[in-house]
């Protein structure tokens, strides 16, 4: 434990920083890979519909003493590779209910039912069933869903900006699509609980998004005030800064998925388990994903275009050319390392006190101000890279 | 965020930690209580996984080419609202061949009623009476005109004139004037209402063929002649037998003068009635009421829509002016009077009450029938039978075993991770867990809430998103911890931006199951359900039990002194140097790394 403790320390002080925001164009061109085989393969492929959207057949038996899962069994090579539902009938019958089929291969089913089960094909009696789950369920879900994103997109727009709002979209729609796309791939039946499963996605993405949104803007609270760091470099700080946390939570949501996906896939064969938790697990992925790799290296992106951050780019990048040329002297950098935190913004009062917190914050730091005092030298050489904004360190 | 940020109880929580945790202490044994109270001690479970009834229903022959697949799906989707009005009972409607829906309902249900809520029509028309008589006796009191006996009909109307002053007065509505009892007490004491009002003129609609019509002539729509079949019909008409009543259900039409039958205080009521003035589908909004003012009991109030309740002013302003009995209508349900009430002047206000002789239960259901719109089409009820899960119960079982192997990686994670800390997690998700697990009992016997497989992995899922909270706020503490401050401190500044981070993201949630819920029908009206009351208990528990057991825990020296196992240990965090007031420790060698 102590190792990510560790690790997370290092993050919040800014002695380890993997460079998120910087390599954005890798990840871009990851992602658009990843959405274009989604894409092409629901293209290709398309999507299974289950019985609930697309109805099927109904064979209903005489009396049988055979069980579920033994009819199951039985009948499992009849269903021309659509997924069978099994139901025992208080008479005795047994239902059962298969995907996709037309009436002409319903009839053929029905023979090889008969078969299988060995009962006099007559004595089945075959129909076509239509969706329990209609037009018009799936139409208002679609509606709810439309009407919902423009609602989170103006909350988003007012509690934090436009650009992060549109970055969380898009991030929301990477995770849609590939979800989608590795259905399309696999060959899963859509069924209500695929549905479900998404629009679990659809909320935990965003939660995931809005926390590290949240980071980010209190990081950038009072960015103009300083000329150390653009835009960018604020950002990539706050995602290291909050690494350990999007570690924790993303491992913790999918452990319990995994498990289902596991005991589903693994030891129960397909089934409805199977549906919903490689779903979930996918779109938990994607989502953990793309709320770093995606949604703030887009906003970074956005912002950057801001005359004001653009002003503080330049600054930053005549600041840098000055201390270079100052040298290899070690005082400033520690001066440096203070206003790192600054920008944190840790302090309520930083936004007071904005400039102090620029040049000098961290009052009760000044403990930290002695840090040359201290009994760290060997600490000393390994921080000095510190300043070096992250976002060029690796 | 600004709205969220608002936070109502900065200094509740942060001030009084004892008060929250009595609050959902209190809440965890009012819900436990509940579930041993009502009995209801495990969720309803799904069809998918506890099977249930399954009902089969077939077109009526005699609808030609009604029955085709429009009308079809639109039944499905009506009937699909009825028994799953809120989206959370699972269950499944769906067209069998070319004039069957099974409707399959889960165990639990009472399948009476929902027999009976899925096999009404639902047709409503309001239709001027023409001619009312007891139920059974025509065939006593046949020929004999005008004499004393035939008074019985008209009795009635003294008793419902006697309302309408209440019609007046009640501004919104309607037709409080509850015909249908009064008839019932009218035939015994006939004699006196009949002498109240002398001029009687109901003794004339049994006998004379085409009488009534003279006495009105006033306004142009009201027809309110009887043409010599009906007549007969009606007088044949025996309302005390099943089949009698049935076949005048089925020749119920809309736009024709039928013969109708109606009970009221256990009395059948026979009636001739005009063609439909206004059709239920001008009905928006029904709902059960108690009428406690007029004593009519259970009753059941409607709106109208817009051209709904122009008409209804306008129908109820030509009845009004008419003679009894034609200044009644009949409010037909599926050929069934529920009752008549007489008007005495137009109604305004588009909404109108129906009242007879409802239960609390009949009142609901029908309310709920009208709310959903009438069928396109009449169904028999061909087949009621059992059915078991569709999921075999090893989906289920695998669904639990599941569950609880990633809840164990996720606390061996956690303890691994925040070792002492992991505490306070792991409490706070057995608070969401029975938290949770009570109220989906409970919703289960008050709203017909029903758990489908679906349900069981989202409840899984959400072990590991409730546990985020957690993660943010334990997060926020340890960087408190990091930049050098000790552990009440660190509690107290890391939660107002912890709380702002939940609140931020548990609304962004909370948006989309309410306007999921609000918006959509179905199974996905259920899982808005089911996501928007996670997400209320998981702020609930963060701010009334975590924060306040963080606030109390971080008084104790385990936690306080950042002990070795405590999970807030500075050093192991990877600070260098000690809290203020943590116990000296050994000067640290340092570990660099």
């Amino acid at each position: 434990m102590s190792k990510l403790g560790t690790l997370g320390h290092k993050l919040h002080r800014g002695e380890v920083s993997y460079d998120f925001v910087g390599k954005r164009k890798i990840w871009y061109g990851i992602s658009i890979l990843i959405t274009i085989v989604a894409i092409v393969g629901l293209a290709v492929n398309g999507l299974k519909e289950g019985i609930e959207f697309s109805g099927g057949a109904v064979f209903n038996t005489p009396k049988t003493t055979m069980s579920v899962s033994d009819v199951q069994n039985k009948i499992s090579g009849d269903t021309g590779g659509h997924d069978a539902t099994v139901q025992k009938l208080g008479n005795g019958g047994v239902r059962i209910q298969v995907s996709g089929l037309s009436t002409d291969a319903s009839k053929q089913s029905q023979q090889q039912i008969a078969q299988s089960l060995n009962m006099p094909k007559d004595k089945i009696d075959a129909e076509i069933v239509g969706p329990s789950w209609g037009k018009e369920i799936s139409q208002k879900a679609f509606e709810g869903l439309i009407i919902f994103l423009v609602l989170v997109v103006v909350y988003l727009a007012i509690a934090f900006e436009w650009r992060m709002a549109v970055a969380a979209l898009v991030a929301l729609l990477h995770d849609l699509t590939i979800t989608v796309g590795v259905y399309a791939l696999v060959g899963f039946e859509v069924t209500p609980g695929t549905v479900i499963g998404l629009l679990t996605i659809l909320g935990y993405s965003l939660y995931d998004t809005v926390v590290v949104f949240d980071g980010l803007k209190e990081a950038s609270k009072d960015i103009t005030k300083q000329s150390k760091f653009t835009y960018s470099d604020v950002a990539n700080r706050s995602l290291n800064s909050t690494l350990v946390r999007s570690i924790n939570t993303t491992v913790v949501a999918l452990l319990p998925v995994a498990a289902l996906l596991f005991i589903g896939g693994g030891i129960l064969g397909a089934g409805m388990l199977n549906d919903i938790a490689l779903a979930l697990f996918v779109g938990l992925t994607a989502g953990a994903y793309s709320s770093i790799f995606i949604a703030t290296p887009i906003v970074a992106e956005f912002k950057e275009r801001e005359p004001r951050m653009k002003a503080l780019r330049k600054r930053v990048l005549a600041k840098r050319a000055a201390d270079a040329a100052k040298g290899e002297q070690g005082e400033p950098e520690d001066a440096v390392i203070d206003d790192a935190d600054g920008i944190d913004g840790d302090e309520p009062e930083d936004g007071a006190t904005a400039a102090a917190g620029v040049v000098g914050q961290r009052t009760q730091g000044a403990a930290a101000g002695t840090r040359p005092a201290r009994n760290q030298p060997p600490g000393r050489g390994s921080r000095g890279s510190r300043n070096r904004p992250s976002g060029k360190r690796r | 965020m600004a709205a969220a940020k608002k936070g109502r109880r900065s200094s509740g929580s942060q001030g009084y930690p004892g008060r929250a945790l009595a609050v959902i202490l209190i809440a965890l044994v009012a819900l436990t209580g509940g579930i041993f109270l009502s009995g209801q001690r495990t969720p309803r479970l799904g069809i998918d996984l506890a099977g249930g009834v399954s009902i089969t229903l077939q077109a009526k022959a005699n609808q030609g080419s009604a029955v085709n697949k429009a009308n079809m799906n639109t039944a499905v989707d009506i009937i699909n609202r009825r028994v799953n009005g809120l989206g959370v009972s699972e269950a499944e409607v769906q067209t069998q061949g070319s004039k069957n829906i099974i409707v399959n309902i889960p165990k639990g249900t009472n399948a009476d009623q929902a027999e009976k809520q899925v096999g009404t029509t639902a047709q409503l028309y309001f239709r001027q009476v023409l001619a009312q008589l007891p139920g059974t006796p025509t065939k006593p009191t046949p020929a004999p005109s005008g004499s004393a006996t035939p008074t019985p009909s008209g009795s009635a109307t003294p008793k419902s004139t006697a309302t309408p002053k209440s019609t007046a007065t009640s501004k919104s509505t309607a037709t409080p004037s509850n015909s249908a009892s009064p008839q019932g007490r009218a035939v015994t004491d006939a004699l006196k209402s009949g002498t109240d009002k002398a001029p009687t003129p109901s003794p004339t609609a049994p006998v004379p063929t085409a009488p009534a019509t003279g006495t009105t002539g006033s306004t142009a729509a009201a027809d309110t002649s009887i043409p010599a079949d009906l007549q007969a019909k009606l007088e044949k008409l025996d309302c005390t037998d099943p089949n009698q009543r049935a076949t005048a259900v089925e020749n119920n039409k809309a736009g024709e003068k039928v013969v109708a039958c109606g009970q009221s205080g256990g009395q059948w009521i026979k009636y001739a009635l005009g063609p439909s003035l206004i059709d239920g589908k001008r009905v928006t909004s029904a709902n059960a009421a108690f009428d406690t003012q007029q004593g009519n009991g259970w009753v059941v109030n409607l709106t109208f829509d817009g051209s709904g309740s122009k008409q209804f002013t306008s129908v109820t302003g030509q009845l009004a002016s008419q003679q009894t009995p034609n200044n009644q209508f009949a409010i037909d349900l599926d050929g069934d009077v529920q009752s008549a009430p007489s008007v005495s002047q137009a109604l305004t206000g588009g909404s109108a009450q129906i009242s007879g002789s409802f239960t609390q239960q009949s009142a609901e259901d029908l309310a709920n029938v009208l709310k959903y719109g009438s069928l396109p089409l009449a169904f028999d009820i061909q087949d009621k039978t059992t059915v078991s899960a569709a999921l075999g119960g090893e989906q289920l079982r695998g669904g639990l075993i599941a569950g609880a192997v990633g809840l164990a990686l996720v606390v061996l994670y956690l303890v691994a991770y925040y070792r002492g800390l992991s505490l306070v997690a792991l409490a706070s998700l057995l608070v969401s867990a029975v938290l949770t697990y009570t109220l989906m009992c409970l919703l289960g016997s008050a709203i017909g809430f029903a758990l489908n497989l679906p349900a069981v992995c989202g409840a899984i899922v959400a072990i590991g998103i409730t546990a985020d909270s957690f993660i943010v706020f334990f997060e926020r503490i340890r960087d408190e911890l990091r930049d050098g401050r000790s552990l009440q401190p660190a509690v107290a500044r890391g939660w107002p931006r912890a709380r702002r981070t939940i609140l931020v993201s548990d609304f962004v949630s909370f948006l989309a199951a309410a306007v999921l819920f609000v918006v959509s029908v179905g199974k996905v009206q259920g899982f808005a359900f089911t996501l928007g009351l996670t997400t209320l208990l998981d702020v609930a528990v963060v701010f009334l039990f975590t924060k306040p057991l963080m606030t109390i825990l971080a008084t104790r020296p385990f936690f306080a002194k950042g002990h070795k196992w405590s999970g807030l240990n500075p050093e192991s965090l990877g600070v260098r140097r000690a809290p203020l007031r943590s116990v000296r420790r050994k000067p640290s060698e340092t570990k660099e790394a």
